[in-house]
């Protein structure tokens, strides 16, 4: 399992970060990204407080982080691997690409490795067809991937 | 406000402004089929089931959110908007269970309903069922999310009226689902089981939880002496199960209808709702004069009593330590009853018939064994009851009236309205009165506790002493009454919450459908039941004398303490 398990959620700072936004209106999203960024994901004991402090619901502040695909409400690798599903990475052997990088990794999209190292996603475009099939690690964008390249990328990683 | 006109199918009409099409159209007597949509809740217009044409408009609207304007042209039944309709209905039935013959719901689903009113024989989409768990964690309700057709209109129910947001759409397009935050079982969650969620619910998605087969079995058990008892709103509700009109009354004829069944005593919860008055009324003469916590809050009401465990557990102290009828009558059935019959208490079996599906929690929370046994083996819902009579072959409807059994049959009218909202303050009220004052008191009625307003305030004299007492009905009001109490506004001293909207009549196990409207005429019923008494004071009634000469002593006494009052627990507020 990813290490983010088993560490205790510091309800102090999500307190902290909730206080700096709740006389603000729609303090729900800016809190909940500050939370992310500072716990890695949105674990329940996080968000209890995030819904005390803002008075709404755990359901309403759990069916808002959902709603939106780079709030993660389980916890993720040390790093997000996103494979770009759109046609032209498609048309270029985007499949062949992603076919590598499940064997490499040997998890499905969605899915975090056991060593809590990468988490697997998909994503509409990433905006750089003129090298697709693209790959974007963390902030940095790799492009004209083949089957083989990939899995020299991910070995960068390792 | 200023009217408009519009024209809807060729017929002019005219409606406040501000108003939407959908009303338009009531008045003009067009109907126009609806799925989200829901009496008693906000405009939502996420289904998309009532489009409309509207000239100049580039799109289909849907009629229950858009506005009328004056000289709108809106056409209700073309080839388009048929279409439309089909194919949203049709999206919906690509992705729901077709197992519509063994669905709770099944001939009371509002999709199914739809389905034929469109007339849709095929689905031209190919089928796509959401596979999600049933969650059967509570005693109470089962949610079965592959079923559900995300209206939100359970979202509304628990949010907006009941004030608890247990449910919450989440994740986004075909994946959406309405469920608990991070999909926990309901039990672990600040659910307060009132099951007002399965009366929002158009389908089978949120459901009570079944218990007639172990009701079935312990009927068929020789060795078993089951008993029944009815509370006060059933027979207000149950006629509806047999398909007569909402206010029906039906007492004797349900009475008729359990013996039919095979229960070798039908008793009353209507006995033990006197009792609790006896009980209720001594423990608030006893704060008001030792200066004890006040104000004194009922607790009649488990959806109440879970959510105050969850949201205000401060108050706790507050909440009467009386037992709710039910669990007052368990207790009572397997010691005072089997002792005075000579009956076994293991070989007792006794039944609730209730209007709600925290009673089946209430039931089974661990202190609930006073007896020595579990008190209340199994509680049904007027729903569930309403399947045994069917799977009986019981048309109650045409039977004669019986009387209930005695002595836990006796009760009074004021036991007979704890049924509605403001009915135990009611209840209580009479008794208190002529407790302190020592005099006949001449108005039975106090009719500014009655009804369907949120919160109803009043001071009453008892003979120079000033109570002041409130009723919130829906747990959205509670909170609302509790959050004045907690900024030490109101100065009451008592205080009735029911969960449900017009109380127990309302409650999530009462007969589908279930609205406000529905509920006024329920409440009607209850009070014509109190008119219709010989005795309509807890204190007259001659089997609660009694049971304090034979058994109990006094109010309060030490086998009340022991049979009778219950502690609680503070839950998760989030």
């Amino acid at each position: 399992m990813a290490r983010e398990v088993k560490k205790a959620v510091d309800t102090a700072l999500v307190d902290k970060i909730v206080a700096k936004h709740r006389t603000r209106e729609g303090a729900l999203l800016p809190v909940l990204r500050e939370v992310q960024d500072s716990l890695g994901y949105l674990p329940q004991e996080a968000l209890e407080r995030v819904a005390l402090g803002l008075g709404l619901s755990l359901s309403r502040v759990y069916g808002v982080a959902t709603f939106y695909s780079l709030f993660y409400t389980r916890p993720k690798g040390r790093y997000m691997v996103r494979v770009c599903e759109s046609a032209p990475c498609h048309v270029q052997g985007a499949q062949e690409v992603i076919d590598a990088l499940i064997r490499e990794l040997g998890v499905s999209f969605g899915e975090t490795t056991p060593d809590g190292r990468f988490t697997l996603e998909k994503v509409s475009c990433l905006g750089v067809c003129g090298v697709a099939p693209a790959v974007m690690i963390e902030d940095r964008v790799y492009g004209n991937l083949t089957p083989e390249s990939v899995v020299a990328v991910i070995q960068e990683y390792r | 406000m200023s009217n408009v006109k519009l024209t809807i199918n060729g017929t002019q009409v005219e409606v406040p402004a501000g108003s939407t099409i959908l009303q338009a159209a009531e008045k003009a007597g067009v109907r126009i089929p609806t799925l989200c949509h829901h009496p008693d809740q906000d405009i939502k217009g996420v289904c998309r089931v009532c489009v409309v044409e509207v000239e100049k408009s580039r799109t289909l609207q849907a009629a229950c959110a858009f506005p009328v304007a004056e000289g709108m042209v809106v056409r209700t039944n073309t080839p388009a908007v048929r279409e439309a309709r089909k194919v949203i209905v049709e999206l919906m039935l690509s992705r729901h269970p077709q197992d519509c013959l063994g669905c709770a719901r099944n001939m009371k689903c509002e999709l199914q309903a739809l389905a034929q009113e469109l007339g849709i024989r095929d689905v031209r989409f190919s089928r796509r069922e959401k596979d999600l768990p049933r969650d059967t964690s509570t005693p109470s309700l089962v949610r079965d999310p592959s079923k559900c057709i995300v209206c939100r209109r359970c979202v509304y129910t628990c949010s907006e009226v009941q004030g608890v947001g247990a449910l919450f759409p989440a994740y986004r397009g075909h994946e959406a689902v309405v469920v608990p935050a991070y999909d926990n079982p309901m039990i672990d969650v600040v659910c307060s089981l009132c099951g007002q969620c399965v009366h929002a619910c158009p389908v089978g998605a949120i459901t009570e939880h079944d218990d007639t087969e172990e009701v079935w079995e312990a009927l068929a058990d020789p060795e078993k002496h089951v008993v029944v008892q009815t509370a006060p709103a059933i027979r207000a509700t149950l006629g509806e199960e047999a398909g007569l009109p909402a206010g029906t009354l039906v007492t004797g004829k349900m009475v008729a209808a359990l013996r039919r069944l095979g229960f070798d005593r039908v008793f009353d919860t209507d006995f033990t709702a006197d009792l609790t008055i006896m009980e209720e009324g001594s423990e608030l003469i006893h704060r008001l004069t030792t200066g004890g916590t006040l104000p004194l809050l009922t607790s009649c009401s488990p959806g109440w009593i879970k959510f105050i465990e969850h949201f205000f557990p401060e108050l706790l102290p507050n909440v009467s330590t009386c037992k709710s009828p039910q669990q007052m009558f368990g207790a009572l059935a397997k010691t005072y009853y089997a002792e005075k019959f000579g009956i076994d208490p293991a070989k007792v079996f006794v039944v609730s018939i209730m209007p709600c599906t925290a009673k089946k929690f209430e039931a089974a929370r661990p202190e609930m064994n006073s007896s020595g046994y579990r008190d209340v083996d199994v509680v049904l819902t007027s729903r569930e009851l309403g399947r045994m009579f069917r799977q009986a072959g019981i048309d109650f409807d045409r039977l004669e009236e019986e009387e209930f059994d005695k002595p836990l049959g006796l009760s009074t009218g004021a036991a007979a309205i704890f049924g509605a909202t403001g009915g135990v303050m009611e209840a209580a009220l009479r008794t208190a009165y002529e407790l302190v004052t020592k005099k006949e008191l001449e108005n039975l009625d106090f009719v500014e506790v009655r009804g369907m307003k949120a919160i109803k305030e009043a001071t009453i004299d008892l003979d120079g002493t000033k109570l002041n007492v409130a009723v919130a009905h829906g747990l959205a009001n509670a909170k609302e009454l509790m959050e004045r109490i907690s900024r030490g506004e109101g100065d009451y001293h008592f205080v009735e919450i029911m969960a449900c909207p017009g109380g127990c009549i309302g409650g999530g196990g009462q007969p589908i459908r279930t609205t406000n409207a529905v509920r006024e005429q329920r409440i009607d019923a209850i009070y014509r039941e109190d008119r219709r008494m010989p005795i309509r004071k807890s204190h007259e009634n001659p089997a609660i004398k009694q049971i304090y000469e034979d058994f109990l002593g006094e109010p309060l006494g030490e086998k009340s303490h022991h049979l009778l009052h219950t502690h609680y627990t503070p839950r998760k507020r989030v």
